[in-house]
């Protein structure tokens, strides 16, 4: 196995250590140990060291929960100044063309179906403005769910409804409707169907470095791959688009440690020459990944010819749709529903963002017309969309420069304060 | 006519139609009140009114599920509107509730609501003088609705509101937040596994007395519900104008709540508390403001948390553990219907 530069500098280690400091005060987790302050200053100056160089880096995060995580903990205005995170598409609402949102409120407007979904996906605009949540407010039955087991109990529960789950996500939320769609065959119950669009990281992986490679003037060096889907795939598919373009590549799980173990791990491959998958996330993700889940997939599920992303246009082989056995479960396939091409708002940038071509505030919409509470553009709309995270934890902050920024106010009277009374 | 059935029970029609039925309905709230002014069972309680100002505040409870770890919807409908007269700096003195029964509910869950406002209401020393029961079809409410009225007493010459907050003032926290949030997510089998979280569902009038004893110059007090700690400090910001500063490493949070709200995807400052608040005080003061806290069984891990600073007007900023900071978002707030 391939080990993480971060091993190499005793992360993982001093992780564990922390944790075992902590036996005399339970109340230190595992997910605390992987966002211990000193070890992270430690790797914050072993990036800064490694990047003191003359040229500049730009990595993707390609996840959305990454792009989330790095606003969230604070990361970006740490890195030196020559370091650009690029925010990737990996999240799934945002990719979700708008036409596959009209294709769900059709489906309400013809049929009084439940409809079930996730919470951000209800938000989502798909033509004229109209969200899943509009459609509720006006009467029809949109349900919030956590997942598609809830859809399927719901079916049970409501004989007389036919309950549609609008399935959305990379690899990690595809087993868990792949079973639900299992259960459902195997109980032989009739009323409960999937919308699916589940989508692949790796052939959107491989379009990205398409899309740069043609792309006059955009520039992307590295890329940060995202924990979650690769302790179900497996890190095998990132070692041959890491391969097949020569691009470093590091696995990196979703704590502060874990991004900046990613980011000191592949600005050292470039400075180096190298080009190689590093697993940055050793502790849950393995080579193979979850074989039983990648076989309930294969059961449930085959490969499209296509799918047409968001911001990356159409891309081969990178969707699923439920297989034959399974088609009477299928949305689609029942209520034979079209998918009509919508175009976004003329001024929205996502597709750019997506692309890593533009910041979210480069956008003419952003924080303006557009905002998380009446979104315009996909990356609005989910708290992983680069826009959101921009707009929630870095409005009016300037994120280049941490110690200049206006709230950096003197905090040391305040713990002063506390000393006193403590 | 038949005496009601509190075991096997359940409400009809007639317990909301002003007969007999009825009659035997209020006869039991009034028992499990337990109070002159209710029992005298007039249109209205009339009682003496205290010299000075007064506080009033009304809550509406739709909590869904009816019973949850650490609480049910009777004593959330009792804290939630003391705890509203607390943050005014009064002693509340009594309340009012009005209960919306769905035709079918189970007696035996309304005695056990009863009895939980009744015991809690005992506890805190204020009297439910006056109520209202009606009932309505099976379908058209979800088991029961509470909606309370508290008043109160206002006990402190100091004057509490947004417009006293200034520049410079401290940012204080009673205690770890999320609690109740998540352990309504655990009740309604959202989280997939048993999370070890009770509700913090409490009347905090007590510990607002300890504080107002400690002699500090208060500027402001919010019970942190619906939309966590995350909301009143943003509404706070935006209300009075200014910008506030807030340090991650002082807010409490508890190893099963990081937990549950790292698996959900969920922020603890967003989450919802029963029995939190945020108090603004004069810089000097914070220590023996924090003193007071900390010797009241509710607010034993009381924090200083940040401070009220010029700007930028209506952001509050958080400083995160590495040095760098980020914005708290003001939450959307639709991820959680019906918490209380």
């Amino acid at each position: 196995m391939t080990q993480g530069k971060g091993e190499a500098l005793g992360i993982a280690e001093g992780a564990k250590r922390a944790e075992g400091e902590a036996g005399n005060s339970p109340s230190l987790s595992y997910m605390e140990a992987f966002a211990n302050p000193t070890l992270g200053r430690r790797l914050l100056s072993a990036i800064a060291r490694e990047a003191a160089t003359q040229r500049d880096y730009y990595l993707m995060e390609f996840c959305g929960g990454h792009t989330h995580a790095l606003c969230k903990h604070g990361l970006l205005p740490l890195l030196p100044p020559n370091l650009h995170m690029v925010h990737g598409p990996g999240c799934p609402v945002c990719v979700l063309p708008a036409g596959r949102i009209q294709q769900a409120l059709a489906l309400l407007e013809a049929r009084e179906v439940v409809l079930c979904s996730f919470g951000d996906m209800l938000r989502v605009p798909g033509s004229r403005g109209h969200s899943l949540l509009s459609a509720r407010a006006q009467g029809a039955d949109v349900r919030m769910v956590l997942g598609p087991t809830q859809a399927l109990k719901l079916a049970q529960a409501l004989p007389q409804r036919e309950v549609v789950f609008f399935a959305v996500g990379f690899e990690t939320t595809t087993p868990p409707t792949a079973l639900a769609l299992r259960q459902a065959k195997h109980m032989g119950l009739k009323n409960f169907s999937v919308l699916c669009n589940h989508v692949l990281t790796p052939p959107a992986m491989r379009g990205i470095w398409e899309a740069f490679r043609g792309a006059e003037g955009a520039r992307l060096d590295a890329m940060v791959a995202p924990g979650h889907v690769t302790t179900v795939i497996g890190y095998k598919a990132f070692e041959e688009i890491a391969e097949a373009f020569g691009v470093p590549t590091c696995v990196a799980g979703f704590e502060p440690l874990d991004l900046l173990n990613a980011i000191y791990a592949l600005v050292c491959q470039l400075n180096r020459g190298q080009a190689r998958l590093e697993n940055g996330f050793a502790r849950a993700a393995t080579r193979e990944g979850n074989l039983h889940a990648q076989q309930l997939m294969r059961e449930v599920f085959e490969v499209c010819a296509g799918f047409e992303w968001r911001g990356l246009g159409h891309l081969p082989h990178s969707a699923l749709r439920i297989a034959p056995p399974y088609a009477a479960w299928d949305a689609q396939a029942k209520w034979q529903l079209p998918c009509p091409p919508i175009a976004d708002h003329p001024a929205c940038c996502c597709a750019k963002v997506l692309l890593g071509q533009k910041t979210p505030p480069q956008c003419p919409l952003f924080a303006k017309a557009c905002t998380p509470a009446s979104p315009l553009g996909a990356c609005m709309v989910s708290p992983e969309g680069a826009c959101s995270a921009y707009y929630g934890y870095a409005q009016g902050l300037p994120l280049a420069a941490p110690g200049e920024a206006a709230t950096a106010a003197t905090f040391s009277s305040l713990k002063g304060e506390r000393g006193e009374v403590e | 006519m038949k005496p009601l059935d509190w075991k096997h029970g359940h409400v009809e029609m007639n317990h909301g139609a002003g007969g007999r039925a009825m009659a035997q309905l209020v006869e039991a709230f009034v028992e499990a009140f337990d109070n002159p002014l209710l029992a005298a069972q007039e249109d209205c309680a009339t009682f003496a009114a205290p010299q000075g100002r007064m506080a009033l505040s009304t809550d509406a409870f739709v909590v869904s599920p009816l019973f949850f770890p650490g609480g049910d919807i009777g004593k959330l409908a009792v804290c939630g509107t003391v705890n509203d007269i607390a943050m005014g700096g009064a002693r509340p003195l009594y309340l009012s509730a009005s209960f919306i029964l769905e035709e079918g509910f189970a007696l035996s869950a309304l005695r056990k609501i009863v009895d939980s406002m009744a015991h809690t209401a005992k506890e805190a020393g204020v009297r439910i003088v006056a109520g209202d029961t009606k009932v309505v079809e099976r379908h058209k409410a979800d088991g029961m609705f509470v909606v309370s009225t508290g008043i109160g007493e206002v006990v402190t010459p100091l004057v509490l509101g947004a417009s006293q907050v200034k520049p410079g003032d401290a940012v204080v926290l009673s205690g770890s937040i999320g609690e109740h949030g998540i352990a309504l997510l655990s009740a309604r089998e959202l989280l997939g596994f048993e999370a070890q979280v009770h509700s913090d569902c409490a009347c905090l009038h007590g510990l607002v007395a300890a504080m107002l004893d400690s002699g500090a110059q208060l500027r402001f007090m919010r019970d942190a519900t619906r939309g966590g700690v995350a909301a009143v400090l943003n509404e706070l910001a935006k209300a009075a104008g200014l910008g506030m500063v807030i340090e991650a490493s002082a807010i409490a949070v508890s190893k099963p709540v990081a937990a549950a709200c790292a698996l959900l995807g969920m922020e603890p400052l967003e989450v919802a508390n029963e029995g939190k608040l945020v108090a603004i005080c004069a810089p000097e003061d914070a220590p023996r403001l924090l003193k007071a806290m900390r010797s009241h069984p509710l607010g034993e891990k009381a924090a200083l948390i940040g401070r009220v600073e010029e700007g930028p007007k209506g952001q509050v900023a958080m400083q995160l553990a590495l040095g760098s900071y980020r914005v708290v978002p003001w939450p959307l707030g639709e991820q959680l219907p019906r918490i209380c």
